[in-house]
Order: structure tokens, then C-alpha cells, then sequence
């Protein structure tokens, strides 16, 4: 199954610029000027995170050349071996659920320590892109709201993310596999 | 709360480096981290500019709409108590599909416009006599929260740019196995809210 999973990734983007483009033209649009128009919203976006992304990384650097992302590691990793989980990756999971610039510092942290292409740095790739930062979330959308009883909204959440995290572990060492 | 966490990785850093004697190292983590960060906003520009490059064409050309249109059963099966026109409604599907089509800055605002339409509609709904109590979340918002934590999501964008950056051989071969975790987790919250809706009407217990 990994190996149809794998020839899934190489051809989603290639065939997602080609539905797009085609479908522009087919619509009559002026593509290349719509996607200049994109293209610098982009890059705004992109100016616009760059001070966070300083800020976070250098705090991450920090705590990581410390040593202490190491020392809770070691602490966490008997429990985190009954669950057949990655101690390295506990730091990252919990963060995550509080703020995405945060764990993104994190995550680019497992990528220059492990590898990208390491099982740690597999598994935090796809890690990041099913979960998101739950109380963070809820709080400013409920703030929104004027609602303080969220009834299941939580454990709702919780259990999405769990099962997000879950499959994560299982697809990037199925991925991690040799061959 | 950002605030809290960032104070405290450093403030943690720097204790423990002291402890520990690794001082001099913090100083070079330090600097070279915050050069680090600018070097990989470079190759996120180019990226992103591509990725929001594209998406706007799909958004002239159709795409979008005709996603939003898709999406509509779905809508009609996990918000069944939800008023046809309601403008909810329109909030709620630009929200859903901008995550998926990881347009996150688009997506925050329609998320926020549907809580406040979703919050007018518990109002009507205590007009009436049938809703929940004023400050309590109503079966739409607890559905609709909890399938944005789920984070459906076509393509994480950011992350093939993290990995390209650090020297992925691969950076899109996440790609499909995030489809499946993102779907997995997405289902996971669908049969959650299902189950916890049934038999409860939005009139309350």
C-alpha cells in the first residue's frame, strides 16, 4: 500500500498545475496575469511570518542546543515506550496543540537534527499537516461566539488528533521502512 | 499564549545551558537560528508565491466554486438542523474549503464570521424558545469546531517547502500518506460529532 501511496505523492502536484492551468484557460481567464496577482499575495505572506519565524527558531535553537530537548526525551521515553511512541516527538505533539508557529520551530529542529527523510522527520511531516492547534483554536472561535460551555467540542478535537497522531506514526515508519 | 510559550523555551534554554555549561553554544544556536529563519523564509517565498499563484487562478476560473458546491451534501448531513439560507452556511463552506485547499489566511476570517452567524442563530433559536442557554455551543458549533481541528487538507504546502529546505530527496513524498492521516483523522471527528448530535435536536436536552 505504501508504494501506491508514495506514486500518489509524486503525481498529485504535477497534476494539480495541470487541472488548474487547464481549467483557466478553458474558463477564458488570463492565467499567467492571475496567477502574478497570487503569486504576490504570497510572497506577502511569506514577508509578513518572517519576524515569528525568527523569533521562534531562535527560541528553539536555544532550548535545543541546551541540551534540554534531549533530557525531556530521555525522561518521557519509558513511558512513551508503552505506547510505541517516539520520545523525540513529544515536545512537538504537545506544542502543537497551542501554536502552530511554535511547533513549526519544532518540527524544523527534528528535520536538522534527524533528517527529513529519517523515520523522526517523516513522521513529523505528516504530523503536521493533520492536526491542528486546538486551544488556540477553540479559545479565539468560541471568544467569537460569547460561548464558555463548549460541551463536546474537546474531547472531539482530542480524539481527532489522536487518531491523526496515530496514523502518522504508522505511516512514516511504514514509509521509514528500507525498500 | 505564545507569549508564555516563547518566554519559557528561553528561559528554559538558557538555564539549562547554564547547568549543563553550554553556554558558549547557546550564543552560536542563537544566532545562527535567527539567520537560519530568513534563509528558509527565501525558499518558502518561492513556494507559497506558486502555491497562492495557482490557487488564484483556480479561484477565477471556478475551481473553488465548484468545490464549495460539492461540499453542500456533506454540509446538509452534518449540519441537518441548519437553515438552508442561512448565511452560516456560506461562512462554514469558505471556511472548510480554504483549509482544505491550505489557504489558512482565508480560512480564519470566514471560520470567525460563521461564529458569529452561528451565535445569531442560537439567538433566534432562544427566541423561540428551543435553544440552548445564552454562553453554551449550539450542535453547529461544536460540529464545525471540531471538524476544523480535524484539518482536512489536500496539500501542506509549508511543510513540502520545510523539507525541501532542509534536503528532503523527496519533500512531496508526504503527500498522499498526509491525505490518508488528514482523512482518517476528518472521519474520526465526523462519526464523533454524528454520534454525540443524534437524538439531541438543537432545542436543547
Amino acid at each position: 500500500m505504501i508504494r501506491v501511496l508514495l506514486y500518489l505523492s509524486e503525481i498529485l502536484v504535477p497534476f494539480l498545475i495541470f487541472y488548474v492551468v487547464a481549467r483557466g484557460l478553458e474558463a477564458g481567464r488570463p492565467v499567467y496575469e492571475d496567477f502574478i496577482k497570487g503569486a504576490e499575495e504570497g510572497f506577502r505572506t511569506v514577508i509578513k511570518i518572517m519576524p515569528t519565524l525568527v523569533g521562534l527558531m531562535t527560541a528553539v535553537g536555544v532550548l535545543r542546543a541546551s541540551g534540554f530537548l534531549e533530557f525531556l526525551a530521555e525522561i518521557l521515553a519509558p513511558v512513551t515506550k508503552l505506547l510505541h511512541f517516539p520520545a523525540e516527538l513529544v515536545p512537538l505533539t504537545l506544542v502543537r496543540m497551542f501554536s502552530a508557529s511554535a511547533a513549526t520551530g519544532l518540527a524544523l529542529d527534528l528535520f536538522k537534527e534527524y533528517g527529513t527523510d529519517s523515520y523522526l522527520g517523516l513522521v513529523a511531516s505528516i504530523l503536521m499537516g493533520c492536526t491542528e492547534t486546538i486551544f488556540y483554536t477553540m479559545s479565539i472561535y468560541f471568544m467569537t461566539a460569547g460561548v464558555k460551555k463548549t460541551r463536546y467540542t474537546l474531547p472531539g478535537a482530542l480524539l481527532a488528533t489522536a487518531v491523526g497522531i496515530g496514523v502518522s506514526v504508522w505511516l512514516g515508519g511504514q514509509m521509514a521502512l528500507p525498500g | 499564549m505564545l507569549n508564555y510559550l516563547w518566554a519559557l523555551m528561553l528561559l528554559v534554554g538558557v538555564l539549562y545551558g547554564a547547568f549543563r555549561g553550554r553556554l558558549p553554544d547557546l550564543t552560536g544556536a542563537a544566532l545562527d537560528s535567527a539567520k537560519e529563519a530568513v534563509t528558509l523564509c527565501i525558499t518558502m517565498t518561492g513556494v507559497l508565491s506558486l502555491w497562492v499563484g495557482l490557487m488564484e487562478i483556480a479561484q477565477k476560473s471556478g475551481i473553488i466554486r465548484g468545490a464549495a458546491r460539492l461540499l453542500q451534501p456533506f454540509m446538509d448531513f452534518m449540519f441537518p438542523e441548519l437553515p438552508k439560507e442561512h448565511k452560516a452556511r456560506e461562512y462554514m463552506t469558505t471556511n472548510i474549503i480554504a483549509n482544505i485547499f491550505g489557504l489558512g489566511w482565508a480560512a480564519t476570517p470566514a471560520g470567525l464570521k460563521a461564529m458569529e452567524a452561528l451565535r445569531d442563530l442560537e439567538e433566534e433559536r432562544r427566541k423561540r424558545g428551543v435553544g440552548r442557554p445564552k454562553g453554551t455551543a449550539g450542535n453547529e458549533m461544536c460540529t464545525f469546531l471540531v471538524l476544523n481541528i480535524a484539518s482536512l487538507q489536500l496539500i501542506p504546502i509549508n511543510i513540502i517547502a520545510y523539507r525541501s529546505q532542509y534536503g528532503s530527496e523527496n519533500p512531496a513524498a508526504i503527500l498522499a500518506p498526509s491525505l490518508v492521516a488528514t482523512l482518517l483523522s476528518a472521519v474520526a471527528a465526523v462519526l464523533f460529532c454524528k454520534s454525540r448530535n443524534m437524538g439531541r435536536k438543537g432545542g436543547g436536552r
